[in-house]
């Protein structure tokens, strides 16, 4: 039974008024952005004559290519330690008989629900203590801590659920722990390790309050912490701050377009597992 | 979330390993001593950055402390001042005003957006409209804070378009009115949030068993009674998931309230995390911030745990 006709166009008027509303912070970024730098647009309005070279001028004085650099080093420092660590225990959680393990676990349960403001003061003095205070470790270090409760809990859902048989046949094959872990697992949990780090990329990436408490020197941030940094700069500048936001939302928007389907499944599964 | 079922096959585990494995005995005593090496690097990272500084946090709170001097051994007195002081107790109103916009209106618009595209507009206006619904979702929130604070000034997108629909009379500055301000810095929430919602709603509606709306055809029930028949009761873990996260999300808000107002105007908007980030880091009350930190993480953990409870508790009874 297909639904009346003015129930579908009412549905498909509803789904276009949300497409459009959605769509319009991006549509009033683009063209304030083609406005003449420092005048203050009016709405969202087609300029007379498009000023493309604010996009140039954004990537230089916002410091494009270096952020991007450091937001990547960022990335590289935290997302293949926390998937690594995050994988070890689960394997341990989940196929190996640990003495404690369902306490262990517990704790780390219990930090899956903590906001970040509740420990950014002691870890501002924690990390000045530690001198990585103005170091891109002052992000890595305490993210990957950070991801370890949602990590150790995807990862231990996906070995939980493989059968112990492989760990068994391949220990009477003579593998060792690591070997088993290594050789076996690790290559049949690939889409679970993918996803983890798909979603501990885009939390790093998008990661503000470590950024902005820890770490002074914009160029030392992540994007979204360089972001904040260059709207205190630029906040008055409508045309300009707009091409910067842009080009810091581009690498991520473009990436969610070409892999869309691993981006909405991963995030999706990872807040039904967490 | 699918505790129950980890507790079910845990058992199962135990009993097969009880009976097949007598050979394996020494190396299983190997195993859980490599259990622990295998977890000890997880265990190091979640001890230094957040066991640790929680524990701290719980130190701190006991503490007058300027963050430089020597700090003060004060007690309670710092919970007494969250719990007291009347600019502090309506930053914590706001974070639970903020629970309407982040959590109830996309669960409940979510829901709607998930049935339309479900059951009324099949194929490729629905695939759009989701693709772009969920893009919000891997858009720093930072960038969505700059967005719509340009988008509600007085200059605006929403001014503009009140305007040109005859609404010219209510136009404003929207995040520097102070009665509308907790609001507009709510749309936002509603912006980044619904996507989320719906996608994740409209994957559960897609497991519902197809039998049960044919059989609540033949009865002849309308899309309304189905809807709260079938689709509303099957989908409990997924509006479970749903209301924690945005929960979560909003009594946690910080980088959108941070860049849109930054708590302004006034302390109109101010919220719990932007009142720990400002009292310890630019009114230097170390003490005072960290006993507001531990007050929001209870309550967040108050407020989740019974959704928890009640989705999982219905899960037993199904």
């Amino acid at each position: 039974m297909r639904p009346a006709r003015t129930t579908r166009l009412s549905g498909a008027a509803l789904l276009l008024v949300l497409i459009a509303w959605t769509l319009l912070p991006f549509a009033s970024l683009f063209t304030a952005a083609l406005h003449q730098s420092g005048t203050y647009p009016s709405g969202i309005s087609w300029p007379a004559h498009p000023h493309w070279d604010n996009f140039v001028q954004a990537f230089n004085v916002a410091n494009m290519a270096t952020i991007f650099k450091s937001s990547s080093l960022i990335v590289l420092g935290a997302v293949p330690v926390t998937v690594l660590i995050a994988s070890m225990a689960g394997f341990a959680l989940g196929q190996l008989q640990v003495a404690g393990g369902r306490f262990v676990f517990l704790l780390f349960l219990l930090g899956l629900t903590l906001p970040f403001e509740g420990i950014i003061v002691p870890l501002y003095y924690e990390i000045e203590h530690l001198g990585f205070l103005d170091t891109r470790w002052a992000i890595i270090l305490p993210l990957t801590g950070l991801f370890m409760p949602f990590g150790v809990f995807w990862m231990r859902a996906h070995f939980v659920n493989m059968p112990l048989e492989l760990s068994e046949a391949a220990s009477i094959d003579g593998a060792g722990t690591w070997q088993q872990f290594w050789r076996v697992h690790v290559p049949l949990a690939r889409p679970a390790v993918v996803s983890l780090a798909i979603l501990t990329t885009v939390w790093t990436w998008n990661q503000f309050l470590l950024a902005i408490v820890l770490v002074n020197d914009p160029t030392e941030r992540t994007m979204a912490g360089a972001l904040g940094a260059f709207q205190g700069d630029w906040g008055t500048n409508v045309p300009l701050l707009s091409a910067g936001s842009l080009l810091i939302l581009a690498p991520m928007i473009l990436i969610y377009f070409i892999f869309q389907r691993q981006f909405i499944s991963a995030l999706l599964q990872g807040s039904v597992k967490g | 979330m699918s505790h129950t079922t980890m507790t079910s096959r845990r058992d199962h585990r135990a009993g097969r390993l009880a009976m097949g494995s007598r050979a394996l005995v020494p190396r299983a005593r190997a195993a859980r001593l490599h259990g622990w090496l295998f977890l000890s690097p997880a265990l190091a990272a979640y001890g230094l950055f957040v066991l640790w500084p929680l524990i701290t946090s719980l130190r701190y709170s006991l503490y007058s402390w300027d963050g430089v001097t020597a700090a003060r051994w004060v007690g309670l007195d710092n919970y007494r001042t969250v719990f007291s002081d009347s600019a502090l107790l309506s930053v914590l109103g706001h974070a639970f005003q903020l629970i309407i916009y982040f959590s109830l209106i996309p669960v409940t618009l979510g829901l709607i957006v998930a049935a339309v595209m479900r059951r009324v507009v099949v194929g490729r206006l629905g695939t759009v409209a989701r693709t772009v619904l969920f893009l919000p979702q891997v858009v720093p929130l930072v960038a969505a804070g700059i967005a719509w604070n340009w988008v509600l000034s007085s200059n605006g997108a929403v001014n503009q378009i009140l305007s040109a629909i005859g609404l010219g009379g209510i136009t404003r500055a929207w995040l520097g009115d102070f009665t509308y301000a907790l609001p507009a810095v709510g749309v936002i929430g509603v912006w980044v949030l619904l996507g989320f919602c719906t996608v994740l709603l409209l994957v559960g509606m897609s497991k519902i068993d197809p039998v049960l709306y044919e059989a609540a055809q033949l009865d002849g029930a309308g899309p309304i009674k189905e809807f709260l028949n079938i689709t509303l009761p099957s989908l409990r873990q997924e509006i479970g998931v749903c209301v924690t996260v945005t929960v979560i999300a909003a009594l946690s808000a910080f980088d959108i309230v941070f860049i849109a107002t930054s708590g302004g105007p006034g302390d109109a908007t101010m919220v719990p995390g932007l009142e720990i980030y400002q009292l310890a880091f630019y009114n230097r009350e170390v003490g005072l911030a960290s006993a507001l930190a531990v007050v929001l993480m209870l309550l967040v953990l108050v407020c989740v745990l019974p959704i928890q409870w009640f989705v999982n508790r219905g899960d037993v009874r199904a």
